[in-house]
């Protein structure tokens, strides 16, 4: 296989198993990209089951099922009991759409560890606008089935501009619902979320008061509940070190099998990102063109090069500096030493001139099939 | 947070404690999450299964390794460990 080899190659620890881009929900934020309708392929049980023997191996050891909807994958069960006869970790990453107490008890019994339920909203209203399906009382249901079956429960909660004010009543909810884990996540803007970004993107004003009463609860709710706080880096003035490092601690495998370093790693060009059914795990992580990329430094670029903190970030996202920059060797421009750091204000301000706009003249763009065809076809 | 020197420990049934071949060493396993141990924490964490209290531990391991004033280290390890969440006693 094509590619550099590298002696310095740490293992793969994360094993992210997208198992299908089908997902009854709309969210317009959604990590899948745009042009997922492209990939209609999924790879088979028996491919999964060889893609989790081979990555464990290696030494993988936390896996999430994630998607798409994973509970659409009928074979969930049985990846489920492999992995854990494999030793994994296993996560769960539902929207709970689908999730039945029978499929709790049937998934506890294959060996799943945990079981991460998304809710968009503390209200109905907002929750199932956002996700574009009627959808929250039954993921209350299921957030109390999960604890009742004595799974760790952590309640997921992306935050944007449309529910950021909630942030006291979401707190709230997680408490009543009995959460061991929140994430905050506020929303990173790849895929869905970067084409609604002006309509997802809050003021510093906001974002700062959310932050406030998180913290707040934080210290109150020590010892019952942790807080997984994801900090939206448009208002950092350095990157995130994203992924861990490119090609250090992260696989990720799409739907149809493609590997990714990242689970946006396929909106970035000419990475050529080998397909498990082509190539072994360790062919992939070890040899490959992708995996290889943009591990270590000899690709960065001034200011990154000669950076007394390039190791602290590894230069931020790559995928991030391809969507703001259109070169995704550059310095994530979050970091207030890129040249270009001002386009991330420009987003800012782009994003608070919308907020005045009405709602019928830049409506959100859900994610579904019938948008990302029509995605497809301006390109 | 302080032990309760009467009550028997347990390793949280939230939590996994396994061996990893590729890495030779024990990891706590949580919702997304992983904790390397040394060899010492894990003997320790070994030993919380319920069936003793904080000074039957310290007993069990100085017999184990032949050593003795392991009481500090031990509780103040299973402090920490108590308030990350890994052992309880019910």
């Amino acid at each position: 296989m094509a590619g550099l080899t590298n002696t310095n190659i740490t293992p793969p620890r994360w094993l992210t198993a997208e198992l299908t881009y089908a997902c009854p929900l709309q969210c317009p934020y959604c990590s899948n990209p745009l042009d997922y309708a492209k990939y209609p392929t999924e790879l088979s049980t028996e491919d999964w089951m060889r893609v989790l023997t081979e990555a464990r191996k290696m030494g993988a050891l936390q896996l999430g099922f994630t998607g798409g909807e994973p509970l659409t994958r009928q074979d969930l069960p049985e990846l489920v009991k492999h992995a854990r006869e494999l030793g994994y970790y296993s996560n769960l990453i539902t929207s709970g759409y689908g999730m039945t107490e029978e499929k709790i008890v049937q998934l506890k019994e294959a060996g799943l560890d945990h079981i991460q339920v998304s809710i968009q909203a503390s209200t109905q209203e907002l929750n199932d606008h956002i996700a574009g399906t009627t959808s929250f009382e039954h993921k209350k249901t299921v957030a109390h089935l999960v604890k009742k079956h004595g799974y760790p429960m952590v309640l997921c909660v992306v935050i944007h501009r449309e529910n950021i004010h909630q942030m006291p009543e979401i707190l709230a909810m997680a408490e009543e619902l009995g959460a061991d884990y929140v994430e905050l996540a506020n929303t990173q803007y790849y895929g869905w979320a970067h084409a609604n970004r002006n309509l997802l993107l809050p003021t510093k004003e906001q974002f700062v008061k959310a932050e406030q009463i998180a913290q707040a609860f934080k210290e109150k709710a020590a010892g019952k509940m942790k807080i997984y706080y994801v900090v939206p880096d448009f208002y950092e003035d350095r990157p995130k070190k994203c992924m861990n490092g490119w090609g250090t601690t992260n696989l990720t495998i799409a739907p149809d099998g493609v590997a990714l370093p990242c689970h946006s790693a396929r909106e970035l060009p000419g990475l050529d990102c080998p397909n498990v059914k082509d190539y072994s795990i360790s062919e992939i992580w070890n040899e490959s063109k992708a995996f290889n990329f943009f591990r270590g430094d000899d690709w960065m670029q001034e200011p990154c090069r000669s950076c007394d903190e390039k190791e602290k970030d590894l230069g931020g996202c790559r995928c991030q500096a391809y969507l703001l920059t259109g070169d995704m060797y550059k310095t994530d421009p979050v970091c207030s030493k890129s040249p270009e750091h001002g386009v991330v204000q420009e987003a800012i301000d782009a994003a608070a001139k919308a907020s005045q706009l009405a709602a019928n003249e830049q409506p959100l763009v859900f994610r579904n099939s019938k948008n990302s065809r029509n995605f497809l076809k301006t390109l | 947070m302080a032990i309760n020197p009467t009550q028997p420990i347990y390793f949280s049934t939230q939590h996994r404690l396994q061996w990893e071949e590729a890495q030779q060493k024990h990891v706590i396993l949580y919702p997304e999450g992983m904790v390397e141990l040394n060899q010492s924490s894990a003997e320790i964490l070994k030993l919380c299964d319920g069936s003793r209290t904080l000074a039957q531990i310290v007993s069990d391991l100085e017999e184990k390794f032949a050593t003795t004033g392991l009481t500090n280290d031990i509780t103040a390890f299973l402090e920490a460990a108590l308030s990350n969440g890994w052992i309880n006693q019910h």
